[in-house]
C-alpha cells in the first residue's frame, strides 16, 4: 500500500503495454474471430481483448474481485486497472494516458472528463460514506470525529483535491469541528497505509477502506447525522480502441452481479 | 544522427516546458503563499540536508577513502546504495527505522515523546539519506586521488593533525567537495519519493516544492508548469555554479 506512487507508475507503464497487446490481440482476434462471429452470434464471443480501467483508488479491492468474474464470464478478455486519486486519473486521461474505462469517486472529477470531451453520459454505480480508521491497538483513545480536533491526535486526511479529501471535509463542516492533520496524502490508501503503520492515530477514509483491510486498522463509526457521502460515477471512454469490451465492463459494473460485489466490499448502490 | 536523436529527446521536454508556461499568469501563481511556502521550505530544507551530509559525509568519504579495514567494499556498497535504490523505497525504509513504531523511531517516541514523520526535520532526514551519498562519493574520490606527499610533507614539518587536514588535505579536496556539496544540494532539492513517503505532505511544514508541483498538476496544471519552471532555473544555476567551479579546478590543478 506504501508503495503507492511508483505503482501507479509502474501500472501505467503496464496499461501502455496492456493497450499495445489488446491492439495487437485485437488485430489477430478479429481475424479469426471474422469467419464465426456474425454467425454464432454470442454476446461474450465479441467481448474480448484487454481494456484498461482507470478508477478510483477507493475502488481497488472491489474492481480487482470484479475485474475476474468479468474474465472469467467473458473468456479472452482481460482487465487491467490503474487505481490512484480520481483528480490524478481524470488529469491523465485528459493528457491522453491510454484507458478504455473511468470510475471516479466523484461526480466532479467524472464531469471534468465529460467536458474535456474523453467521456459521455457517465452513470452514478456507487456511493460511499467515511469513516475513521485507527490502529487496532487505538493509541489515542479516539471514539467520535470530535476527537480527531483533540491536540495531540495525529490524522492523516487525503489531499483537498482529491474526493475523500473532499468528503472529509464535509464530515467536519457538518460536525462544526476544524482538524488539522499531520498529513494530507496523495489518495485514500495512502491514508490508510499511514494508519496501518501506525505512523498516526486516525485517519478518515471510506467504510470500505475499513472493510477491506481487515483486522489491520479498526473503524470508528461516524454518526449519520454529521456523515458524508460521495458518488462514484462510470463511463467508457470515447478514445478506447476496445469500446466493445469496454461497454461490456460498465454493463457488468450496473449489473446485480456488479452491485452485489460492490455491496459487499461495503458500498451502497443505487 | 544518434547524437541528435538524444539531444532533441533530452532537450524537447525543456522547451515543452518553457513553450507552454503561463508566462502572463507566472507572477500570480509565484506569489501565491503556498508556492512561497514550498520554495522556502525546499531551499531550507536542501541547505540543511547538505550540511548534514557535510558533517557526516566527509569524515565517512575519509574512513572509505584512507581507512584499510576488512569489508570496506562492503560498506561503501551499502553507504552509496541510496544512490541507486528507488526513493519511495527509501522512504518506506526510513519509516521502519524512525517511524514512530520503527526500529529506533519507537524509543524516540516513548523517551522523548518525539517523532520524525510529518515534521521538517522528517524532509530533512529523508533528504539527507537520498542525498548524501552523492557527496560522499564524490569526496571519496577526492580523498583518493589526492597526494599523499603533500600531507607527509606537512606532518614532517611539525605540522599537527587538524593543521594537515585544514590546510592542506582541505584545499587539495576543496573542488570536489563543492562540486559534491552543488550535486547533494540538487538532488536534495529535488528529492520527492522518500520525502512524500516519510514526511507526508503538509502545506508550510513537509510540502516541498517536487511535491507541490505533482499536487497541483492534479488540480491547476499552470501552476505545475510555473513551478516547474522555478525549478528548472535553480537546476540550471547550479548547472553553471558547477561549471564555473570545474573551470577554475581546470586552471588550477
Amino acid at each position: 500500500m506504501t508503495f503507492h506512487l511508483p505503482r501507479r507508475r509502474v501500472i501505467a507503464c503496464l496499461s501502455v503495454l496492456a493497450a499495445t497487446t489488446a491492439l495487437l490481440s485485437g488485430c489477430g482476434g478479429s481475424e479469426d474471430a471474422e469467419p464465426g462471429s456474425p454467425g454464432s452470434g454470442s454476446a461474450s464471443q465479441s467481448v474480448t481483448g484487454t481494456i484498461t480501467v482507470f478508477a478510483a483508488a477507493s475502488l481497488q479491492d472491489a474492481f480487482t474481485s470484479l475485474g475476474k468474474k468479468f474474465e472469467a464470464e467473458h473468456p479472452g478478455s482481460k482487465v487491467v486497472f490503474n487505481f490512484g486519486p480520481s483528480s490524478g486519473l481524470a488529469q491523465q486521461i485528459g493528457q491522453g494516458a491510454p484507458a478504455d474505462v473511468f470510475a471516479s469517486a466523484s461526480t466532479k472529477t467524472m464531469d471534468q472528463v465529460v467536458t474535456g470531451g474523453d467521456a459521455t453520459e457517465p452513470t452514478d454505480f456507487a456511493e460511499n460514506t467515511m469513516e475513521i480508521a485507527v490502529p487496532p491497538d487505538n493509541p489515542a483513545g479516539v471514539r467520535a470525529v470530535a476527537d480527531l480536533a483533540m491536540k495531540g491526535v495525529k490524522v492523516a486526511l487525503c489531499q483537498a483535491d482529491v474526493p475523500c479529501g473532499v468528503t472529509a471535509a464535509k464530515v467536519f463542516q457538518n460536525a462544526h469541528l476544524t482538524v488539522t492533520p499531520v498529513t494530507q496524502e496523495v489518495d485514500v490508501k495512502a491514508v490508510l497505509s499511514k494508519v496501518t503503520l501506525g505512523e498516526v492515530d486516525a485517519g478518515v477514509v471510506y467504510v470500505t477502506d475499513v472493510r477491506a483491510a481487515g483486522g489491520k486498522v479498526k473503524g470508528i463509526e461516524i454518526a449519520d447525522d454529521v456523515n458524508a457521502f460521495t458518488t462514484y460515477p462510470i463511463a467508457a471512454l470515447t478514445g478506447s480502441e476496445n469500446k466493445r469490451t469496454a461497454a461490456a465492463f460498465v454493463d457488468y459494473v450496473l449489473s446485480p452481479k456488479g452491485a452485489a460485489a460492490l455491496t459487499a466490499a461495503g458500498f451502497r448502490t443505487p | 544522427m544518434p547524437a541528435l536523436v538524444a539531444i532533441a529527446f533530452l532537450t524537447l521536454p525543456l522547451i515543452g516546458l518553457v513553450v507552454r508556461a503561463p508566462w502572463r499568469s507566472l507572477d500570480r501563481v509565484l506569489a501565491e503563499s503556498q508556492v512561497v511556502e514550498a520554495l522556502r521550505l525546499s531551499l531550507v530544507c536542501a541547505s540543511a540536508a547538505t550540511v548534514l551530509s557535510l558533517i557526516f559525509g566527509v569524515p565517512l568519504a575519509w574512513v572509505l577513502a584512507r581507512a584499510h579495514f576488512r569489508g570496506r567494499g562492503l560498506l561503501r556498497a551499502l553507504v552509496t546504495l541510496p544512490l541507486v535504490l528507488p526513493p519511495v523505497v527509501g522512504g518506506v525504509a526510513l519509516l521502519l527505522a524512525f517511524g514512530r513504531k520503527g526500529l529506533v523511531g519507537e524509543y524516540l517516541d516513548v523517551w522523548f515523546g518525539f517523532t520524525l514523520p510529518f515534521t521538517t526535520v522528517g524532509v530533512v532526514v529523508a533528504e539527507t539519506f537520498v542525498a548524501m551519498p552523492f557527496l560522499v562519493i564524490t569526496v571519496e574520490g577526492a580523498f583518493r586521488t589526492a597526494d599523499r606527499d603533500y600531507e607527509e610533507a606537512a606532518a614532517t614539518l611539525g605540522a599537527s593533525r587538524l593543521t594537515v587536514f585544514r590546510r592542506v588535505t582541505l584545499p587539495l579536496i576543496g573542488p570536489s567537495l563543492v562540486a559534491g556539496s552543488v550535486l547533494c544540494w540538487a538532488r536534495a532539492l529535488g528529492e520527492f519519493g522518500a520525502t512524500i513517503t516519510f514526511a507526508g505532505n503538509f502545506p508550510g511544514r513537509t510540502q516541498t516544492m517536487p511535491i507541490a508541483v505533482y499536487l497541483a498538476l492534479e488540480n491547476d496544471p499552470k501552476a505545475a508548469i510555473a513551478l516547474s519552471l522555478v525549478l528548472l532555473a535553480v537546476s540550471i544555476a547550479v548547472l553553471v555554479a558547477l561549471r564555473d567551479k570545474w573551470l577554475n579546478t581546470g586552471s588550477v590543478a
